[in-house]
């Protein structure tokens, strides 16, 4: 039990970490001037060589492995809920206080229905 | 046509694409290995599965649309909100429950449909919000 909690502890880190570390770096590439295939491939060139970028995909690596590792300990009907519940929960707080996003309250009433949501789907 | 609905809109198609290329990825992914069968966790197993994976079409095409999943996230993470972006992301959800429901004829539970339903008000509450809150860093030229 205290095992299968550490893991998920550390597949929130790593998952969360992942995801915020590449949506920095991709902030920091900038965006394409167009949507046209050339452009898209500059700012691609672009984004794999940003530092953020390749810290933040190990984590997303090994935040699937853990994944695969909890589903092999604990029942699927308590992983995948609490593993898609976590970009919303967790991903949200670490947008506001590690990126700076500004939720407002409209935004965060609607990440609440989409948790709540997510939630019963993925129970069902 | 303004500047920020000309930004709503493009992030908005950008979070279909993003999302029609995982869900049609995850089920060309699905169905490639239905097609090549259980694996066995065996060296001479798993080599089999290695070799009938990388000579799968369908594989292959699921693979395509992931990639058009990974730039396409990384596109619109660019200038958009990440806190934008995931919940707007979650239609996902509903838009499988419609599909399995238009194309598979699968039955839906009311406790699924009910979380459908939540989804589609907080993904618009979410949508109505400013996709970019953040200062935008100087664009590079391209």
């Amino acid at each position: 039990m205290i095992r299968s909690v550490l893991i998920f502890l550390l597949f929130i880190l790593t998952s969360t970490g992942g995801e915020i570390a590449i949506t920095y770096g991709m902030k920091e590439t900038g965006e394409p001037q167009r949507l046209r295939p050339r452009q898209l491939l500059i700012f691609l060139g672009r984004a794999v060589r940003n530092s953020w970028f390749w810290v933040g995909i190990p984590q997303l690596a090994l935040s699937f492995y853990l994944l695969l590792l909890l589903l092999s300990w604990e029942p699927i009907s308590l992983v995948i809920p609490a593993s898609a519940l976590n970009p919303y929960v967790f991903g949200t707080l670490a947008a506001k206080y590690i990126l700076g996003e500004q939720i407002s309250p409209r935004r965060w009433a609607g990440v609440t229905l989409v948790c709540a949501g997510v939630a019963l789907v993925a129970l069902s | 046509m303004g500047h920020e609905l000309r930004v709503r809109i493009k992030t908005l198609v950008m979070i279909l694409v993003m999302v029609l290329c995982a869900n049609v990825g995850d089920l060309m992914l699905k169905r490639g290995m239905s097609q090549i069968g259980a694996v066995q966790l065996s060296r001479a197993g798993l080599e089999l599965a290695f070799r009938l994976t990388v000579t799968n079409g369908t594989i292959w095409i699921g693979i395509l649309f992931l990639i058009g999943f990974t730039v396409s996230y990384m596109t619109v993470m660019s200038w958009a909100d990440y806190s934008y972006v995931m919940p707007a992301g979650a239609f996902g959800y509903a838009l499988l429950t419609l599909l399995a429901v238009i194309f598979l004829h699968e039955s839906v539970s009311p406790r699924r449909w009910i979380g459908v339903v939540l989804i589609c008000i907080g993904v618009l509450l979410v949508s109505q919000t400013k996709p970019r809150t953040t200062e935008a860093a100087q664009q590079v030229a391209a």
